[in-house]
């Protein structure tokens, strides 16, 4: 069947022209995001003299051993130290460098959680934390080395800004605009590829979710790899079921963006929150605490239930634990068959 | 009860060894991905562990008397399932499946899922703690167990390594000894290059350990460390051993880019019939 283009916005064509097909992606191109920040560092050290790359042994995994060969010195090795790193980058950082520290995501956001914490959160120091494998999407490596909680933990410190871009495009424009921020970011990358899905003129802007797709039934909000899975499945029911599902893209998890959040709320009355994250703490929480407090409208979570996943191939383990487009699917029946039978509460139906 | 009542000799560990080390190329060429590298370094001192030194029993794995051993540089777990596998605590075709969906054979080893894995490791820095604390239980509760940790030397770049060392001295845990595979290869690149080693043995002694320096691929020098471990009192013993990253696979040995990287068909071939010599 054929897409009606005119919907999405920013989503390259052959992306769309592919998306209701049996293997959407088979045809993409696809990056492991953390490859795309490894691209765009170069470019920013190249732009700025003060940002300087600071590893911790796994720097040929996330390629930023290129940023150690372009500008040595302003590379440094820690060795398997993420402790020492973290405090390191916020000493940098307080004499005016800035300092992207390159982990996985379970060690950046757990392993050295203390030093980000109370040396860089707390000082609200200017340290850019780059963590790839964030999510379940290293697959074979198992349970440590998957940070199905890094993006909750991260949500929970306070001057903390969250990003968790979908695909390399808007993974670039994430880290230079990281770089232009003056605070701490966390910047989550995928270790698997995922298809490149953006226009590289994607409005990229911090904070600003951007609606991908038109809806008016439901609107599907989504970050990192899931965004790819939520262009699939709100496809897949305007083809099958003649639901009209919009896309929020929102690679902001903090700041959120309330005001389109909302908007998607007053507009479309039912909300799904899909992301490669535990259901607790994260996007879907912090959709819930903004829904619960101005429009409490039907919603559901798509993420990872209270349970460790497990190793296995990247698609086939978030398959398994409930991530992929058909999940989004009937949890996207299941909050409309919600919505037909709601009624708002009377004092909250004046504020709507 | 002590179940491994007869001990192999010399060339009969060199022969589980071959064993050991085919199965680690043949199950990380299947899974298509894996750390040859230091598994192969540690193919000889995990040997002579399961089949000479430790007080196991495969079929009862949960033997609370056994002896633990904790492989803390948990990447390379594929010597580990090799040698539980060749020793009888699982069937061998589960090597088969290791790193896919449903395994009993995680990327990093899981205690739950997989009989005769006495810690679950991956996180590097936290095996050392772990063994240390079973060490203590051990003295509290009166039991004759031992604990025997292998580390990596990247790994000891972690600050936590060496807050083990310092407790392990100070409460004399004797019934504790690590191995070091000093294959001086880490992630990345060469240790050294990254963050200088220095005088490793000096470094244990300085925090209150006894130390063995050893070549780890020679299985008399293996045996005869780790027999003499348990005669030190009153101190934990670290055998530092000297090692060589990929050993066995001439193209692998001492070459950082096979840390993490699944031979080919035609690469698994050659290795394959280099280890069977
Ligand atoms: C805390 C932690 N940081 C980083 C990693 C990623 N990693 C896996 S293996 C490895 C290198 C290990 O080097 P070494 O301890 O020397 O082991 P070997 O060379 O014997 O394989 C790294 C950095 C990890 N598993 N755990």
């Amino acid at each position: 069947m054929t897409v009606n283009a005119s919907v999405y916005h920013y989503v390259k064509p052959e992306i769309v022209a592919a998306l209701a097909s049996d293997e959407p992606f088979a045809n993409a191109k696809q990056q492991a995001t953390r490859h795309a920040f490894a691209e765009a560092i170069l470019e920013v050290g190249e732009a700025n003299p003060n940002v300087v790359v600071l590893n911790a042994d796994v720097s040929k995994s996330i390629g930023t051993n290129k940023f150690a060969e372009k500008f040595p010195e302003r590379e440094f090795n820690f060795g398997i130290a993420e402790q020492n790193m973290m405090a390191a980058a916020a000493g940098m950082a307080s004499t005016g460098l800035i300092p992207f520290a390159c982990t996985y995501a379970v060690f950046a956001s757990m392993r050295a959680l203390d030093q980000v914490r109370n040396s860089i959160h707390y000082p609200r120091l200017n340290v850019k934390i780059a963590a790839s494998h964030s999510g379940i999407t290293p697959g074979p490596d198992g349970v440590t080395h998957q940070a199905q909680e890094d993006i909750s933990i991260m949500r929970a410190l306070a001057n903390s800004c969250v990003i968790a871009p979908a695909d390399s495009p808007t993974t670039k424009q994430a880290v230079w605009a990281a770089a232009e921020y003056n605070g701490p970011v966390y910047l989550s990358f995928t270790r698997d590829p995922v298809p490149i899905l953006f226009d590289d003129d994607f409005p990229f802007e911090l904070g600003k979710a951007v609606t991908v797709r038109d809806g008016s039934d439901v609107t599907i909000i989504a970050m990192r790899d899931l965004v790819a899975q939520a262009l699939v499945a709100a496809e897949r029911l305007a083809q099958d079921s003649g639901v009209s599902a919009r896309v929020l893209y929102c690679h902001t998890i903090k700041p959120l963006d309330t005001e389109a959040v909302l908007q998607a709320a007053k507009e479309t009355g039912a909300i799904v929150v899909a992301e490669n994250n535990v259901t607790y703490g994260g996007l879907g929480s912090a959709v819930a605490e903004l829904l619960v407090a101005n429009n409490p409208i039907p919603m559901r979570q798509i993420g990872v239930k209270d349970t460790f996943a497990e190793s296995g191939p990247y698609l086939e383990v978030i398959d398994k634990y409930g991530l992929t487009s058909p999940h989004i699917v009937r949890a996207t029946h299941d909050v409309l068959d919600h919505k037909a039978r709601f009624t708002r509460p009377v004092s909250l139906a004046a504020v709507a | 009860m002590n179940p491994s009542t007869q001990k192999p000799s010399i060339e009969e560990l060199e022969k589980i060894a071959v064993e050991v080390r085919t199965n680690i190329i043949q199950m990380i060429h299947r899974a298509n991905a894996g750390h040859p590298g230091g598994s192969l370094s540690a193919a000889d001192i995990v040997t002579a562990l399961y089949f000479r030194v430790m007080n196991v029993d495969p079929k009862n794995p949960d033997w609370p008397d056994r002896d633990r051993f904790i492989l803390s540089k948990g990447h390379a777990c594929p010597v580990w399932y090799a040698a539980l596998a060749e020793k009888g605590f699982f069937d061998k075709s589960h090597l088969n499946t290791l790193r896919k969906l449903n395994s009993i054979l995680q990327g990093h080893a899981d205690m739950v899922k997989t009989p005769g894995v006495d810690m679950t490791v991956g996180s590097l820095g936290q095996g050392l703690s772990a063994g240390l604390g079973m060490a203590l239980s051990g003295k509290l509760q009166k039991k004759d167990y031992r604990v025997w940790v292998v580390i990596g030397d990247g790994e000891t770049q972690e600050g936590s390594i060496w807050e083990a060392a310092m407790a392990a001295s100070t409460w004399k845990v004797d019934n504790l000894t690590v191995i070091l595979d000093n294959n001086g290869i880490q992630n990345d690149t060469f240790t050294d290059d990254i963050q200088i080693r220095g005088d490793l043995a000096a470094k244990w002694r300085a925090f209150g350990w006894n130390v063995i320096e050893i070549d780890g691929h020679n299985m008399q020098q293996i045996v005869e460390a780790l027999e003499t471990a348990p005669t030190i009192k009153g101190v934990p013993t670290i055998i530092i051993a000297a090692t060589v990253k990929g050993k066995g696979v001439s193209f692998m040995e001492n070459v950082p880019a096979w840390h993490g990287k699944a031979p080919n068909a035609e690469q698994t071939q050659i290795a394959l019939a280099e280890i069977r010599g």
